[in-house]
């Protein structure tokens, strides 16, 4: 039963790093972007969950009615005001823009909040569990990020092959200049496109925040795992995100079973092998 | 005298630091269909590129129904009723048929033309209309290039090299289509290589030669020999 549970536990987790990823894979699928600050965003919306929550008293997971909206409007911005004027034919430049963000997010965090570690607490959430098997227990939370995980994915799928506004995604994601010639104004598609994608992000904070404790430099290790997510699932396919996510978490628990010391070593292996074997990842999208 | 709906003033353009279009200047009548001929490379695309605001590095005046547009952005001029049918069609490979046609008319412009108008005008692709758009043949995938861009009710479409890459019998099926696509009075700007279908084509001709132009008119005020002179630089 204990490999049983170790992969049921790795699926679950796997939610939470499909929702580290869903949010790069939706950017780079549209604008070709490779938000090196996506991680440092994640424990920003986490920042910004704990100051909201010790303003309202809100619940972490109430907060979202508030932390979402406000990502939004700063993903909008930030892709108007920012990232907008580097995108171009250089891919170096937004690279470099996004790995300065990065910097900025991490420093500012730390003088803001210093380096002590803080935690969203969310009450029985955090440690409820029901027994579904002999020695396999299911937590509340970790059920919880999976179900939202595949709701989040779910629904930025149907989004984009149902809506107008993923029609113009994918045509600016095909040919940003045709798709001017049909009326589309890109730099407001793209800034939609973070705008969803920073809703994700507030997401994954909240969760990131709820599940353990965070501080300003954890951000580059989530961007490794939502990274690894996207590379695994395959570029750009959403679904793939959420399976790479699975097939990490999996990874790293059957690692920490045979050494505690594995866990992470573990998951950075499955990717390496992925990469190898398959570079485009296990379900590349078929155009582009 | 029918009045002009795109008037052209000392247009130049440049490709970096390398200058294409020197000094253009024409107008073009409501309701006409002008034809730009010349050899590769004599800028007719760059021309079509800069009225459609593809091309920002250019100095003169465009006005397109009295109103300045050459500092408009390609998405705003659009809006205005200057359609594109680009070069080699440049379809949405991830959206199907029926989405491409739903995103040319995004502008929500008014007009004749919509998704059954387009199929009414091109039948096979409302058989299609769910495919992906690239899974087409090429006559078929410049139908829905076209149907999309009518789908935003222009008032001007310039329909560059509609023929290119297509077998003869399917260029002269898409030709004959021309006087129902370009009926309701829409005006057209045709770049062509094939200089005999353009003139017949076409009400108004402008022959380009390395981003001047060299000679223009009614086609039929001009000998074959006055046309190859020009078309050539000789």
């Amino acid at each position: 039963m204990t490999w049983v549970n170790i992969i049921v536990q790795g699926v679950l987790i796997g939610g939470l790093y499909a929702l580290f990823a869903a949010g790069l894979s939706l950017i780079f699928g549209v604008m070709r972007l490779v938000n090196i600050a996506h991680g440092d965003l994640i424990v920003a919306m986490a920042y910004l969950a704990f100051v909201i929550i010790q303003v309202t008293g809100l619940h972490p997971l109430l907060s979202l009615v508030l932390v979402i909206p406000i990502a939004m409007a700063f993903g909008y911005g930030l892709q108007m005001g920012i990232f907008n004027r580097t995108l171009g034919k250089d891919i170096l430049a937004p690279l470099l823009v996004t790995f300065g963000l990065s910097v900025i997010i991490q420093n500012g965090l730390l003088e803001l909040f210093t380096v002590d570690s803080r935690k969203l607490q969310a009450g029985v959430l955090e440690t409820g569990s029901f027994p579904v098997l002999p020695g396999v227990n299911i937590g509340y939370l970790p059920l919880l990020q999976f179900i939202v995980a595949i709701a989040v994915i779910g629904g930025l799928q149907y989004m984009f092959y149902n809506t107008s506004i993923g029609r113009a995604f994918r045509a600016t994601s095909d040919d940003s200049e045709t798709a001017q010639l049909m009326g589309l104004d890109k730099r407001r598609v793209f800034a939609w496109a973070m705008a969803l994608c920073f809703a994700v992000v507030a997401i994954a904070g909240v969760f990131l925040g709820i599940r353990a404790n965070f501080d300003p430099a954890i951000g580059p290790g989530r961007l490794i795992f939502g990274f690894e997510a996207v590379i695994i699932g395959g570029l750009g396919n959403l679904w793939g995100t959420l399976v790479g996510g699975v097939i990490l978490g999996v990874a790293q628990g059957i690692g920490a079973q045979i050494n505690p010391g594995w866990q992470v070593l573990a998951g950075h292996l499955v990717f390496l092998a992925v990469l190898a074997i398959r570079p485009r990842g296990l379900f590349p999208r078929m155009s582009g | 005298m029918s009045e002009v709906i795109l008037s052209v003033e000392n247009l130049e353009a440049w490709y970096g630091d390398a200058k294409v279009l020197h000094g253009l200047s024409f107008n073009v009548k409501k309701g006409e269909i002008l034809s730009l001929i010349g050899a590769n490379g004599a800028g007719k695309s760059t021309l079509l590129k800069c009225i459609c605001g593809l091309l920002p590095k250019k100095t003169g005046s465009i006005q397109f129904n009295g109103q300045p547009i050459n500092r408009l952005e390609a998405n705003e001029i659009v809006a205005k009723g200057i359609a594109l049918v680009p070069e080699g069609r440049r379809l949405f490979p991830s959206l199907s048929v029926e989405e491409n046609l739903i995103l040319g008319g995004q502008v929500r412009r008014p007009g004749p033309w919509n998704l059954e108008a387009i199929y009414a005008l091109f039948p096979i692709l409302k058989e299609k209309c769910h495919v992906p758009s690239t899974s087409l043949s090429g006559g078929q995938q410049q139908m829905v290039a076209i149907g999309r861009g009518l789908m935003s009710n222009p008032e001007l479409i310039l329909l560059d090299e509609l023929s290119l890459g297509l077998a003869p019998i399917v260029i002269n099926d898409i030709y004959a289509m021309l006087p129902r696509i370009v009926g309701n009075g829409l005006t057209a700007i045709l770049v062509e290589q094939d200089v005999t279908r353009a003139l017949t084509s076409a009400d108004q001709f402008l022959c380009m030669q390395e981003g001047r132009i060299s000679l223009e008119g009614e086609p039929k005020a001009f000998s074959k020999d006055q046309i190859s002179a020009a078309y050539f630089g000789m």
